[in-house]
């Protein structure tokens, strides 16, 4: 199920892909004095599932912002699917397959769940000023574009709620929901910023599994985790931020072993008992 | 173990809601004993944070009680809770960024300026790292950082009790360790804990005692390293992926 | 106390052209604030484009009817364009402050000596709507039964104003209910959301500030249309009257303005006869006729604050829909 074969040479930082979607050279960004991003060249594989890791701070969402138009930054070049990226603005970046959610979950309370959806389809003359106050003509789109929301409705298990505001959805629900209306788009690359924060464990195993379906249909996912279980369980390849900078890349189980990634970031005490670590428990012999 | 003077937290059949009409608590029950640390677990919804927020008087509580070492608190606004000994540590928005963090521990005995000195200390021998950096800026450090300001703030009145909302949202694996280690030495040290989280695996393997709460309700209880093995609580919120 | 002169006044409020003026405005205020969030604290100046670029048309340009009201239409669509490019990307509160100065500026343009010759400055313009009464289809006479009666040419502007009303109706019920305005929903609640799914949030606010802004430049027609245009008609209290009557309404509806209107002008009207009334057999104590006329915008200030306060939503609007309700 993992992909693997995904670079060429030697695995280090900025190490090239065999099919590299998004390609990013000398980024950089300042806020104030800090240099919250300073990466020098990254590669993210074509059809894969990514992770960016890192601590807080280590400029993981400046960095998405940047890519996807959201923010400027200070100097750097990108391209997405060979074409320059750089100076675009957001919503340019969106249409041309580039979608992304966000840490804290844009779900549009004050819509119904169904509005939110439609709301994600590109291409719709019903959104044009003139062409709106004419339903006939887009009164068939429309009905196309209902039919896609329902079907991702249903995928995501969402479908009896289509017609609640997404205000009365509980927070695990309106990931989902942002998530399915992502995918209203038929985007090429989704990036998720965070998509398990806040969710119950138990919800994390479907939208792992909705996240696996992306790949299957051929999408490219790159998303941002602390859930270091997540990140082993579907990540083809793992890049690691810390301090603006990328300190590691490669298949998730050799960058958890990298010493440099567990100081930065995973800690010591990743795969044992915190009861034990701070003496409330005693364990009999021989256990570690 | 926890001597037994009567619990510290006593919490019965508590209904509370923030919309009328819309209860989220649906008769809640939680104790904690003197010294004991104790965590509240469950999905989204369930009314974890409501019950905490409840606890310290910012949500309304329609029916049943709470009491704190014995005598009656349901119905008091938080200024009167901190006064009689309760310490609140919120998830966001928890310290006050345009002041230092000598101010924002300051803050922390508004109510009684007489325990400031007795308080500083404790808290910077807790929080030694704190210690050369009294004159930073709270806006200045990080989501991990922030909390324990925070954490310091609600321990300068020596509460008899201190609630913790989800103290490890949002931090990288080795500084979520670093919390939770943070808050077992704080109740080692004598402090009656209340916690939420939704990191279930960590709080479980750290707390004396944890209530899974579903719908409003405390659905199950037991000690920490009953839950972690229980496989109800296994199969619906540590998942195959937790331990 | 006479009874039946408060009842006529009351009820002429109900069908005039001031009312009518009035709702169009509200509408496209409803534009503005209600669907799309922008705090426009400057919709007198919207109604005064609309309104001048009629008269100074007819008057300065000798343009037919039809033609001044393209113009009155192009103007506001301009004014739109003017204010909106360099301040959509303001927060809301700076956007407020803005709106207000736009008005003011375009009213001391209109006030200033400079100008006098196409503005009439101070004393404001006259004559302009005889092309308009021209074709008016009516023949000469008394229009109206009960309390309502109207010379031939008061009734013209009456029907043209309600026709205007009803198309603009028509357009905003169109508008919301489509995919645009499922787009100005979003943009309402979170720009960066829609940003996200691929729409360019610049062009649709300024899009909402067009059209919102054209009718209530219609307002200002129908409003100068039965006399005459004077830019002390148009001072910031028209401004807080507008938002008054669409927040009684209902902000975030399309209906809600026309009754916010209406519930506004009669009641003005009912008070305006009522107060001076009681005064007179003194029933309000040491207030004499005239100051209890004034005393009913203290009224209708306090109504302001009391729905603001305690039914945000207006009339007929829909708590949970609005943002600014908590």
């Amino acid at each position: 199920m993992k992909s693997t074969g995904l670079h060429i040479g030697e695995v280090a930082p900025g190490v090239k892909k065999v099919d590299p979607i998004i390609v990013a050279d000398h980024v950089s960004k300042s806020f104030g004095g800090l240099t919250a991003v300073d990466v020098e060249h990254l590669e993210v594989p074509r059809g894969v599932i990514t992770a960016l890791i890192g601590p807080n701070g280590a400029g993981k969402t400046t960095f998405f912002n940047l890519l996807t138009g959201f923010d400027t930054p200070d100097s750097g070049t990108w391209e997405f699917e060979g074409q320059s990226l750089a100076g675009i603005p957001a919503h340019k970046v969106a249409q041309r397959g580039q979608v992304r959610t966000f840490q804290l979950t844009k779900a549009l309370s004050l819509l119904t769940v169904l509005e939110n959806m439609k709301l994600g389809a590109k291409d719709q003359q019903g959104e044009n000023l003139f062409a709106s106050i004419f339903p006939f003509l887009w009164k068939p789109k429309e009905a196309e574009i209902e039919a896609r929301a329902l079907e991702l409705l249903e995928r995501f298990k969402l479908l009896k709620l289509k017609d609640d505001f997404a205000a009365s959805l509980s927070g695990g629900q309106r990931k989902l929901l942002e998530m399915a209306r992502a995918l209203m788009s038929e985007p090429t690359l989704v990036m998720l910023d965070e998509p398990m924060a806040g969710v119950n464990p138990a919800l994390t195993e479907s939208l792992l599994e909705h996240i696996l379906d992306l790949k299957k249909e051929g999408m490219t996912v790159l998303f941002v985790e602390h859930d270091m279980h997540m990140v082993r369980h579907i990540a083809d390849w793992v890049v690691v931020m810390a301090e603006g900078k990328i300190i590691a890349e490669g298949a998730p189980d050799q960058v958890m072993s990298n010493v440099a990634v567990v100081d930065a970031y995973l800690g010591s005490h990743q795969d044992t008992d915190l009861g034990v670590v701070t003496g409330r428990i005693e364990l009999p012999e021989g256990e570690a | 173990m926890a001597e037994q003077d009567g619990p510290v937290v006593e919490i019965s059949d508590l209904v509370a809601g923030y919309l009328p009409g819309v209860n989220i608590l649906e008769g809640c029950n939680l104790t904690a004993a003197k010294g004991e640390l104790i965590g509240i677990i469950g999905p989204n919804g369930a009314g974890k944070s409501t019950l905490l927020k409840a606890m310290f008087g910012q949500v309304n509580v329609r029916g049943g009680s709470m009491k704190l070492m014995g005598e009656d608190i349901t119905g008091l606004k938080a200024n009167e809770l901190v006064a009689r000994g309760v310490g609140m540590v919120p998830q966001n928005n928890n310290v006050f960024p345009s002041l230092t963090i000598e101010e924002n521990l300051e803050m922390g005995v508004y109510q009684d300026p007489s325990k400031l000195d007795e308080g500083m200390t404790t808290v910077t021998e807790l929080f030694s790292e704190l210690k050369p950096r009294l004159k930073q800026r709270a806006g200045s450090l990080s989501g991990g950082e922030r909390q324990m300001v925070a954490m310091g703030r609600a321990l300068m009145m020596n509460p008899s009790v201190l609630l913790l909302d989800e103290p490890s949202a949002g931090l990288s694996p080795v500084r979520q360790d670093e919390a939770f280690i943070r808050v077992s030495e704080i109740n080692k040290a004598g402090v009656t804990t209340v916690m939420v989280e939704q990191n279930a695996r960590r709080c479980l393997q750290i707390c004396d005692r944890a209530y899974v709460l579903d719908q409003g309700k405390d659905a199950y209880t037991g000690t920490g390293r009953e839950l972690l093995n229980d496989p109800r609580v296994i199969e619906l919120y540590l998942g195959s992926l937790g331990a | 106390m006479d009874w039946n002169s408060i009842y006529i006044n009351t009820a002429q409020a109900l069908f005039n052209p001031v009312t009518i003026a009035f709702a169009l405005a509200a509408l496209g205020l409803a534009i503005h604030f209600g669907f799309v969030g922008l705090l426009n604290f400057g919709i007198a100046g919207f109604m005064a484009v609309g309104g001048y670029g009629y008269a100074i048309s007819a008057l300065s340009f000798g343009f037919p009817w039809w033609a001044s009201m393209l113009t009155a239409i192009a103007a506001s669509i301009l004014f739109a364009l003017v204010l909106g490019l360099p301040t959509l990307q303001l927060r809301g509160d700076y956007l407020a402050i803005v709106t207000i100065a736009s008005a003011e500026i375009v009213r001391l343009l209109l006030v200033s000596q400079a100008f006098n010759s196409v503005t009439g400055s101070a004393d404001g313009l006259t004559g302009f709507a005889d092309d308009f009464r021209s074709v008016n289809p009516f023949p000469e006479g008394d229009y109206g039964f009960g309390p309502w009666s109207y010379t031939e040419n008061q009734f013209w502007i009456l029907i043209v104003g309600l026709i205007i009303l009803i198309l603009s109706l028509f357009v905003v019920w169109r508008l919301v209910n489509s995919p645009w305005g499922r787009v100005i929903k979003g943009i309402r609640e979170d720009e960066d959301a829609v940003r996200a799914l691929g729409k360019n949030v610049f062009g649709y606010k300024l899009q909402a500030l067009m059209v919102g802004g054209v009718i209530a430049g219609l307002g200002g027609v129908i409003y100068v249309l039965p006399s005459s245009a004077n830019p002390m008609t148009f001072i910031t209290s028209l401004t807080f009257f507008v938002w008054t009557a669409l927040l009684l309404g209902g902000a975030a509806t399309v209906f809600g303005p026309l009754l916010g209107a209406l519930i506004f002008w009669v009641l003005q009207a009912f008070l305006g006869s009522l107060l001076p009334a009681l005064a007179e057999v003194g029933a309000l104590g040491a207030f004499s006729s005239s100051q209890a006329g004034a005393l009913r915008f203290v009224i209708i200030g306090i109504l302001l604050i009391l729905i603001v306060v305690f039914r945000p939503q207006g009339l007929v609007g829909d708590k949970r829909e609005l943002t600014f309700v908590r």
